[in-house]
């Protein structure tokens, strides 16, 4: 995919990333007008706090406190990454097709002190519009980075990790290393 | 604010939750952390609450003993332990005999590791065993895995410990 964040033309502020129990994360995101100025500086908002965020993957518009179909996802470097698309944000994402599930643990900036077992399909095609842009685009991934995608459409739509475990017995305190 | 420890068990019926934790809401008690199950048609619940005194909370309670066997205790503050290291799972699984989780878990003792959450099940003359470890960083997996594998050959019984990795989204 031919797009980078320097296509916003803007560079993103840090914002603050808000955690559960906030209530804008358990409000689904409005769809977006991908070209609406405002969206843009929002991706570039979201792009900008995920770089600085140490760890961090994926971050959704829900997560800074915004109520928005919006998020940006990075999963470059990362051990478990097979295919990857480098650095993406997408507005208005919808999960077309998801096959092969597996389960595994997952954490999240906004629920910093728990941890859950998630099933989620490992090959997916989702598609989303950049910001900037007005066609939609299509992603084709699988393993770490379909997981990562999902979480986000997740966010947006108002569900975290906490909404899908796997069994009453899947949420587990965050381990503390000193 | 006192901590109390809280257990119930009693044969299984709907609305045992209701009914306990009722009567801890209207003695003003807090629940916090706790784990609740059904083992062969025992309920057992344990809690940890923050609220009034214990006589209070035992005056509160009172009324659901007969076929629930109560206990509440008065507990320390929090007191977050802080991780060794990695954390893995366990799984074993066999024919059940007396002795499999004695043994199993005495060699993960021996190795310094902490279990953090254990359950077993025994279903026909199959038991099955599963716990999350805490393992100290300086414990060789390798190591670890030949005497496991070792008490479990004893034991006639199958254990496998994997990585318990969590995906920071």
């Amino acid at each position: 995919m031919d797009w980078s964040p320097a296509d916003l033309g803007i560079p993103g502020t840090v914002l603050q990333v808000v955690r559960a129990p906030h209530p804008v994360l358990a409000t689904g995101g409005a769809e977006v007008d991908p070209a609406d100025p405002a969206v843009i500086e929002l991706a570039a908002d979201l792009v900008a706090t995920m770089r600085v965020s140490p760890g961090c993957v994926g971050l959704a518009a829900p997560q800074v406190g915004v109520a928005a179909d919006v998020f940006a996802l990075d999963v470059t470097g990362h051990p478990k990454t097979r295919t990857g698309h480098g650095t993406l944000v997408l507005c208005n994402a919808r999960v077309l097709e998801a096959t092969r599930k597996e389960k595994a643990r997952e954490g999240c900036m906004s629920v910093p002190d728990l941890t859950g077992d998630v099933k989620r399909a490992t090959r997916i095609v989702v598609s989303g519009v950049l910001p900037g842009t007005t066609e939609a685009v299509t992603v084709e991934t699988d393993g770490f980075e379909a997981r990562a995608l999902q979480h986000e459409i997740d966010h947006c739509a108002g569900l975290l990790f906490l909404d899908r475990v796997a069994g009453a017995h899947a949420v587990f305190p965050r381990k503390v290393y000193l | 604010m006192t901590h109390l420890a809280v257990t119930v068990i009693g044969p299984d019926r709907p609305g045992i939750i209701a009914d306990v934790t009722r009567a801890l809401a209207g003695a003003g008690v807090n629940l916090e952390d706790s784990t609740m199950t059904l083992l062969r048609g025992h309920f057992a619940m344990m809690l940890i609450c923050s609220g009034p005194s214990l006589d209070e909370v035992d005056r509160a309670i009172a009324p659901l003993g007969g076929e629930l066997v109560v206990t509440v205790r008065e507990v320390g503050p929090d007191q977050p332990a802080a991780a060794l290291g990695p954390s893995y799972l366990l799984s074993v699984h066999g024919a059940d005999r007396p002795g499999i989780v004695s043994a199993i878990t005495t060699v993960v003792a021996a190795a310094g590791g902490n279990i953090t959450d254990l359950s077993t099940r025994l279903s026909g003359s199959l038991y099955v065993l599963t716990a999350e470890v805490d393992l100290p960083r300086t414990v060789d997996i390798d190591d670890l895995r030949t005497a496991l594998d070792a008490t479990a050959d004893h034991l006639g019984v199958d254990a496998t410990l994997h990585p318990a990795e969590t995906d920071e989204l």
